[in-house]
């Protein structure tokens, strides 16, 4: 079980509130994903839930029982962090085995669970090696095993993969995934990445300065951002947002218009521009386009295989179904 | 040809020389008492016999027949061992506690802690002679092993504080996170991680506590007297006995240096460990 509650919890760092009362629900076995701009409190806020840092006041319920004051072990649940944080003058397998040690459980049994995490993490090589001998996401892959080994009642991670490239990047999200999908335990995740947070995610909570600003599941976020700000922050490349006469049409103060959602024609369109810098991806392309009167510059995403150069001129089109539209507030009218 | 940065003449020939020159005016004391400790009191002040003289074991025999040699080593090695024992043990948990949980007033406290070691030795003299003999404890080995502990606990801490913030914190964290006690995070991470920087503090620790004079003179007349009393002791006033000093101070420093010696590795290591990093 891993049920999450925070209620009215905040935080405050000398006389600077960093979490101002904010309240949240993590259901068991969800995947919560926790986004937003660095500094906004989301490294704060889970390493409250770990118990490593204090609350200034509220609670937090793990499965429905107070555990504001709970120690760290004491309340079921594993950290992964973005250092791997792995004792460096153990071997994988003490690594591993560390936590249950602690938990004074049997040496026959700890070798076994330790096999067992080790075989599903494809450690089985490395497990008389000291992390100073392995690669990053072997590493994190050590740091996830003695995560698992304690079958805790939810996992935390902290940007786990933003240390690892690109491509390796990839591969450990499929594996949390699964891993997910295997256990179905509680996880709660933050990260930058929006792609991780994408397509990891039950449930994706977007903070900006310890304030929760949307919470719901990457569809709806990406379908009906509840303000300019989530709006703005989820999808890649970034919404358009259109303030003034164009948005007054729409009854609006703002509108916004994601790049995807854009029809592009080299001869006629509601929108008149030019073409700064065309980024050829492959698959797609990204064109941002300058000297609309609208905006500094917009954004569009286009078929890979059109070819326009800088200069050119261009015209877009917003589908009128896929328009968002804000009230002087910022907020989805 | 590919440029490549060439050593400066200083680095390549100069800098060698300086540590040579630097070495052996360090070393010519040691090694000119250890030479004087094989003349005789009336050799050891004739200039005629400054290189050319008539070795003798005379000085060595004397002081462990007539000194009791064996009694102030002994003596020696007690305190300075449970003194470093001790320093230590109430040292790692308090550098731990500052430096993986500090509060407002850690930086205050380290300081203050120095500040310690500001006031002169000697403003303290009567005091602590009155207040150790009316308690009872003057000449006592546990009086010394507090002692050299106390005034030797600041600079320990002061060491241990720079190497555990070396530890990221992280590791604590997990630590805490899988489940160690404060103590088991001190044995299991704490100690393992940090072990050069703990066994060259304990070295620095034991070397001080070792030839530390001041107090041990002052503070002991027989029961609890060191190797520093020894030497005291052959201070004759009514004559320069330079053999017999000298011989008494080679087997006070002895143990010492051989130590010092077979650790250098370590010591090095240790105190520059920061640096490297
Ligand atoms: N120990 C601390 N003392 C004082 N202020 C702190 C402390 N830890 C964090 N803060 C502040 O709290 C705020 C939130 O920090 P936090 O680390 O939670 O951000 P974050 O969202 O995880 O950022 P990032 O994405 O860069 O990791 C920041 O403004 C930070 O400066
Ligand atoms: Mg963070």
């Amino acid at each position: 079980m891993g049920r999450i509650q925070l209620k009215s919890v905040t935080k405050s760092f000398g006389d600077i509130q960093v979490i101002p009362p904010l309240d949240l629900t993590i259901e068991d076995g969800e995947f919560a994903v926790f986004v937003g701009p660095s500094g906004c409190g989301k490294s704060t806020l889970l390493r409250m839930i770990a118990g490593l840092e204090d609350l200034t006041s509220g609670d937090i319920e793990i499965d429905g029982e107070i555990a504001t004051e709970v120690p760290p072990a004491q309340r079921g649940l594993a950290m992964v962090f973005q250092s791997y944080a792995l004792y460096p003058h153990m071997t994988v397998r003490k690594n591993i085995g560390f936590p249950l040690r602690m938990a004074k459980m049997a040496q026959a049994e700890i070798d076994q669970r330790v096999e067992t995490a080790a075989k599903s993490l494809n450690l089985m090589d490395y497990l008389d090696r000291k992390p100073a001998d392995l690669s990053g996401g072997q590493r994190q892959r050590v740091a996830i095993g003695r995560a698992i080994v304690r079958e805790p009642a939810a996992f935390l991670f902290d940007e786990p993969l933003s240390n690892l490239d690109a491509a390796l990047r990839v591969g450990m999200r499929l594996e949390i995934g699964e891993l997910h999908e295997r256990l179905k335990t509680t996880m709660i995740y933050v990260t930058h990445d929006q792609v991780e947070a994408m397509t990891m995610a039950n449930k994706i909570v977007v903070l900006r300065a310890g304030v929760i600003e949307q919470v719901g599941s990457p569809l709806e976020l990406y379908h009906k951002p509840r303000n300019e700000f989530v709006a703005g922050f989820i999808g890649s490349p970034k919404m358009n947002l259109v303030k003034g006469s164009e948005a007054e049409k729409h009854e609006a103060a703002t509108i916004g218009i994601r790049p995807e959602h854009t029809d592009v024609s080299m001869t006629d369109g509601a929108w008149k521009g030019r073409v700064g810098v065309a980024e050829h991806l492959g698959s797609d392309t990204f064109i941002h386009v300058h000297d609309t009167g609208l905006a500094d510059m917009l954004t569009v995403r286009v078929n890979g295989d059109i070819s326009v150069k800088h200069g050119d001129t261009i015209y877009l089109t917003p589908q009128a179904d896929q328009i968002h539209k804000f009230d002087a507030q910022g907020m989805r009218i | 040809m590919a440029i490549v940065a060439k050593p400066s003449k200083f680095a390549k020939y100069g800098r060698p020389t300086l540590a040579w020159v630097v070495g052996l005016l360090f070393f010519f004391p040691i090694f000119w008492m250890v030479v004087t400790s094989f003349k005789t009191d009336a050799d050891a002040v004739k200039p005629e016999h400054l290189i050319w003289f008539t070795p003798t074991l005379e000085n060595y025999l004397n002081m462990t027949e007539n000194y009791d040699y064996w009694r102030f080593a002994g003596n020696s090695v007690i305190t300075a061992v449970f003194a470093t024992v001790f320093t230590l043990f109430v040292g790692i948990p308090c550098a731990y506690a500052m430096a993986f949980n500090p509060s407002r007033a850690t930086k205050d406290v380290l300081m203050w802690m120095l500040s310690t070691k500001m006031l002169p030795a000697a403003a303290v003299l009567y005091p602590m002679t009155f207040i150790t003999k009316s308690a009872g404890l003057f000449d006592t080995h546990f009086l010394i092993i507090m002692v050299l502990s106390l005034i030797n606990m600041p600079i320990v801490i002061w060491m241990l504080f720079t190497y555990f913030k070396e530890i990221p914190k992280d590791i604590i964290e997990a630590g805490q996170m899988d489940g160690v006690s404060t103590w088991g995070e001190i044995k299991e991470i704490l100690i393992p991680l940090a072990w050069g920087g703990i066994a060259s503090t304990a070295l620095l620790c034991f070397i001080f506590c070792w030839n530390e004079a001041y107090w041990t003179v002052r503070l002991t007349t027989t029961d609890a007297a060191t190797l520093s009393k020894l030497i005291e002791g052959n201070r004759a006033p009514e004559g320069l006995f330079f053999g017999r000093l000298s011989a008494v101070s080679a087997a006070a420093v002895g143990p010492i240096v051989v130590l010092g010696w077979f650790c250098q590795k370590q010591l090095v290591q240790g105190l520059t460990f920061g640096a490297v990093k």
